[in-house]
């Protein structure tokens, strides 16, 4: 018996230091620590289930330990018939009473905030952006600023935003934990919902929906800025200049290889006339990331160019018809980096994005 | 007749090849079972340890997909699924007391038709790949998998899961028709109660996975556009078939480990079990409410609130019944006199562990709520509590429990315990931590995670976990080859217990019951022990018993199909193969037609010898 509740005790204080060391995760990814309405809406509901669960657990150990301690069999008991009982009818009637009015503590909550995630009464008067989810990338179009750009999706705090949502291949399921529940992305119908994030900063997403090689790899950010950051920021995409010219040298034969090689499926300003085939290059040197995942580093754009099958397996640009015929060597590669280096919608550089490259340099 | 002399190895197999027999085709789904869990957990461990650093390179992207499909499928479709038949073989036709299932014939082919599929589904591993799509295939990522993973996936599915469909059949009939004189339905053993629901959920629910497998082919290998959006088709519809099947799935291997802790529990605490009259319709409950809940799989689908709304609370209402069951276990311990041996181990770890995840289930349940754990390892973790915790815990348990029945031997009960804690221990270690790491923002079916994002810890400790169940599960193996060789006899009813499958001996003549026995109320055979007698009153004088013939028609119907599914699929690259698709459609109806115009009425086992052979 003893050595029995010895292991359970040390393996209830391993599991218990082990939550208390990973505490909540990384806080602009994990949904513990919600930092917008949809996130909070379910943090709310999850919050009021554990409590209901635990209660019942603790209730039901309790009777457990209980009886394991006091009925077990011990030496010289072993031909002791105890009675038998048939059950007893208001015992039965008690557990099963207790947990319907327990199931209804969870389930007002949930049908009201279930039907208030779905709302969309607002959606005429909201921003709208229309996302589009690829393998695996992600594409978003402004409805009527009539802009588009790829991984980063640029919203206003505390704004309400309605995303349309659809796939243009398999199933992909979008996903910003600190600031909303996630919602399928499929490619016959639309789906919609709408964010709301309550501080500025740069959110995590990721595609839950399992879709090919690379559906690990198929992470984009929520870039929250202040009101009159994100209006400058619409306004310099919607002047982004598809006639650019890079200005340094090396720049300018990248521009000449990218223009051979990477224009028929990227596009460098936002313009949303564009075909969506590649990811939207426009205001590039404001991201956060490479290709979703890599850190923002010249190393890493190129490291991307020269083999993207070792970055993303199985990605679209693998079928790239010059890609196929030739391949970017290192040098080239570098010149076409400092290009897209140079692309940038506004001259002053996006608060969140700089705090965000500063943390994870720090981070990693 | 009575012979038992040693036979020859060849002899032995020609006889397992074409028995009939309930007892020797559970031990063949015990055996192939056994090794298709090995297998998936093979695939499990490699995915933990791809797993057990951020952006690890120890496999590569499309292939650590295949492991995560075929495990997945392999674990519910080819382990899990085959263990509960081999003890609802072994036990349901005992405990009824009955000589056999009403279906011999179906039972051997309804075995070698899932034997034939699961070897089907994993030939895919030598010929360029297996499914890369997900266990659940969603459209359109498997009606557009490259290669013929995906095909020897739906047609592998097909061929085994038309013999699961035969064996629910089976059982079904078997438990109406063949019960023992006394043995109304308010005195069956709980085992073969909840055998009988999950019989009744597998003939409602494996037609909805046929059909959607049909099409699924259909699209793959004939180009039709059932689920491709771009020709007038509806991909979501693919994920409702699944589910209508998918979702009952569950409880078709939860109901019978439900069983199977009701009866540990009732012998080691040697108790009845308490309220079985509430066990009963709980079981016939959460059967029925297990068919309306499919389309909580699909929350974030884009259904609507309203539909998510009704499913969520339809979802909800399966833990009352369910409740109901883990208080009526914990009251038949209370005032029991409870012995704690491996199976009884088993059991007791399995309460607090389902509790955890029947709690989980309804957490998920919560639709606004699921919006943040659907796809995430929080799911992960929740579905293995149910079915690990559930359903592997009650395998083990009944690995141990009717072991000396099936082979008259009695496993080591110091390595059983060293098997439960290591494997009980790395369970939670595994799994629990996973609840966070969902939530901490780790999608599923993710072959690298980011370094940097807080989640390497807890992977970490899942891997080590993962490893500690692999070490009890070779415990096991050692403990099971030990007690073969050591060979030592038991009597008939080793653990002192109240049901009919101990009231013959072990192993059980070919026959079971030489005089079909006589049943008196809610586990007879205690009753007739309190009451001082030894085994059961007989319900008929001693007769003559018919017995089937053995027959290799099973087999071969099975290997037709099996050749046809090559031409199946070949027959997309080169029509030729064509040939081997009639070849093999011929064999399997060349021998059905056999069966039909053949007389094979079986013979008798004539009461002189049965008398002989109690005189000896
Ligand atoms: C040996 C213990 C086991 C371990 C360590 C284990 C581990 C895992 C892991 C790591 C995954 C992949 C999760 C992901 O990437 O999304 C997984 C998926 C899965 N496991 Fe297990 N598992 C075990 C036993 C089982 C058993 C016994 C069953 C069922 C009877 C089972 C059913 C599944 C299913 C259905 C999936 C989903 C596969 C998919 O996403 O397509 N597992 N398991
Ligand atoms: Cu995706």
């Amino acid at each position: 018996m003893k050595d029995w509740m010895g292991k359970i005790r040390t393996l209830s204080l391993f599991s218990f230091l082990v939550i208390i060391l990973s505490a909540c995760g990384k806080d602009n990814l994990t949904a513990l620590v919600p930092k917008g309405y949809g996130a909070e809406q379910s943090f709310n509901v999850i919050i009021i289930s554990i409590l209901v669960m635990i209660v019942v657990f603790v209730v039901v150990m309790a009777i457990y330990v209980y009886v394991i301690l006091k009925f077990r069999q011990r030496k010289g008991q072993e031909d002791q018939i105890p009675k038998q009982t048939e059950g007893n009818k208001t015992l039965e009637v008690v557990w099963t009473v207790i947990p319907i009015l327990l199931l209804i503590i969870i389930a007002v909550p949930t049908i009201a905030s279930t039907y208030d995630l779905a709302d969309e009464s607002q959606k005429e008067d909201s921003i709208n952006v229309n996302v589009t989810g690829l393998q695996f990338w992600w594409n978003f179009e402004y409805a009527n600023e009539e802009i588009q750009t790829s991984q980063e999706l640029y919203i206003p705090v505390n704004e309400r935003i309605y995303l349309n949502m659809m796939s243009s291949d398999v199933i992909h399921s979008f996903w910003v934990p600190s600031i909303s529940g996630k919602m399928d992305v499929s490619p016959e119908n639309e789906n919609t919902m709408y964010i709301e994030a309550y501080e500025e900063g740069v959110y995590w997403g990721k595609c839950t929906e399992f879709c090919g090689d690379s559906h690990s790899l198929m992470d984009f950010k929520i870039v929250v800025v202040s009101q009159e950051e994100y209006d400058q920021w619409i306004d310099g995409m919607q002047n982004t200049d598809p006639e650019y010219t890079a200005e340094t040298a090396t720049a300018q034969e990248g521009q000449e290889l990218f223009e051979n090689s990477c224009i028929s499926c990227h596009a460098i300003d936002a313009s949303a006339n564009h075909p969506v085939v590649g990811p939207n290059l426009a205001d590039f040197s404001n991201r956060t990331k490479v290709s979703g995942i890599s850190d923002f580093s010249k190393e890493e754009i190129v490291r991307w160019i020269v083999d993207p099958a070792e970055v993303k397996p199985g990605n679209g640009m693998l079928d790239a018809p010059y890609l196929q015929e030739n391949s970017i060597g290192q040098e080239e590669a570098e010149k076409i980096a400092d290009f897209l280096m140079e692309l940038k919608a506004t001259d002053e550089p996006v608060d969140s994005v700089q705090q965000f490259r500063e943390n994870e340099a720090n981070d990693n | 007749m009575v012979a038992t002399n040693k036979k020859g190895f060849g002899a032995a197999l020609w006889d397992y090849l074409t028995t009939v027999d309930h007892k020797k085709i559970a031990i063949m789904y015990l055996i192939a079972g056994g090794f298709f869990f090995i297998i998936g957990g093979l695939e499990a461990l490699a995915i933990r340890w791809q797993l057990v650093k951020p952006m690890n390179d120890f496999v590569s992207a499309g292939f650590y997909n295949e492991l995560i499909t075929m495990h997945g499928t392999t674990m519910i479709f080819l382990a899990a699924m085959p263990l509960i038949f081999a003890f609802m073989n072994a036990v349901v036709p005992l405990q009824i007391g009955a000589r056999d299932v009403a279906f011999p014939f179906l039972n051997s082919l309804g075995f070698w038709l899932f034997l034939f599929g699961g070897i089907m589904l994993n030939v895919g591993w030598f010929t360029g790949g297996a499914a890369d799509a997900g266990w659940t295939a969603y459209a359109p990522l498997s009606t557009t998998s490259l290669g013929e993973g995906v095909d020897y996936y739906v047609l592998g599915l097909q061929i085994s899961g038309a013999g699961t469909l035969m064996g629910g059949i089976n059982f079904l009939v078997t438990i109406v028709n063949m019960r023992a004189p006394g043995m109304t339905y308010m005195r069956m053993p709980l085992f073969t109660w909840t055998a009988f629901v999950a019989s009744a959920l597998i003939l409602f629910a494996f037609p909805a996975l046929t059909v959607g497998l049909f099409l699924m082919m259909f699209d793959r290998l004939f180009g039709s556009g059932f689920f491709d959006p771009a020709m007038g088709g509806n991909a979501v519809i693919w994920q409702h078939l699944f589910w209508i099947f998918g979702h009952p799935e569950v409880y078709i291997l939860a109901l019978p480990a439900f069983g199977i802790f009701s009866e540990i529990i009732s012998t080691f605490a040697k108790k009845r079990l308490f309220g079985y009259t509430a066990m009963v319709f709980a079981t016939v409950l959460i059967g029925f409410l297990g068919f309306m809940v499919w389309a909580h799989h699909m929350f974030t689908v884009g259904m609507g609130p309203a539909a998510n709304s009704i499913f969520a609370v339809a979802t909800m209402a399966i833990a009352v019944p369910t409740g109901i069951k883990i208080f009526n276990w914990l009251f038949t311990l209370w005032g029991g006199s409870i012995q704690i041996n491996t199976p009884m181990l088993w059991a007791l770890g399995f309460i607090p562990t389902f509790t955890l995840g029947g709690m989980t289930g309804v957490m998920v349940a919560a639709a606004s709520a699921d919006f943040q754990y659907h796809d995430t390892y929080f799911v992960v973790a929740h579905f293995h509590y149910v079915i690990v915790g559930g359903v592997v815990f009650a395998l083990f348990a009944a690995t141990h429990y009717w072991w000396p029945k099936m082979f008259g031997t009695v496993l080591d009960d110091k390595l059983g315990k060293i098997t439960f804690w290591l494997f009980f221990t790395g369970f939670h270690l595994t799994f629990f931590i996973q609840h966070f790491l969902g939530l901490m923002g780790m999608p599923r079916r993710y072959w690298v995670y980011l370094e940097g994002q807080n989640l390497d810890l807890g992977n970490l400790i899942s891997t080590i976990g993962a490893f500690l169940m692999g070490v009890g599960t070779i415990v096991l193996l050692i403990n099971i080859i030990k007690t073969s060789v050591k060979n030592e006899k038991v009597s008939g009813d080793p653990w002192d217990a109240r049901t009919l499958e101990w009231a013959i001996p072990s192993p059980p003549p070919f026959y079971n019951f030489k005089q079909l026995p006589l049943v008196r109320g809610l586990d007879p055979l205690w009753i007739e022990k309190t009451e001082g007698r030894k085994g059961m009153t007989p319900a008929e004088p001693l007769n003559d018993i018919h017995m089937p013939n053995n027959s290799f028609l099973p087999f071969v119907i099975s290997l037709g199909l099996f050749i046809a599914g090559f031409g199946f699929i070949y027959q997309k690259h080169d029509l030729s193969w064509l040939i081997v698709l009639f070849i093999g459609m011929g064999i399997t109806l060349g021998a059905m037609l056999v069966r039909s115009v053949k007389d094979d009425i079986g013979y008798h086992i004539h009461k002189e010898d049965l008398k002989k052979e109690a005189e000896e």
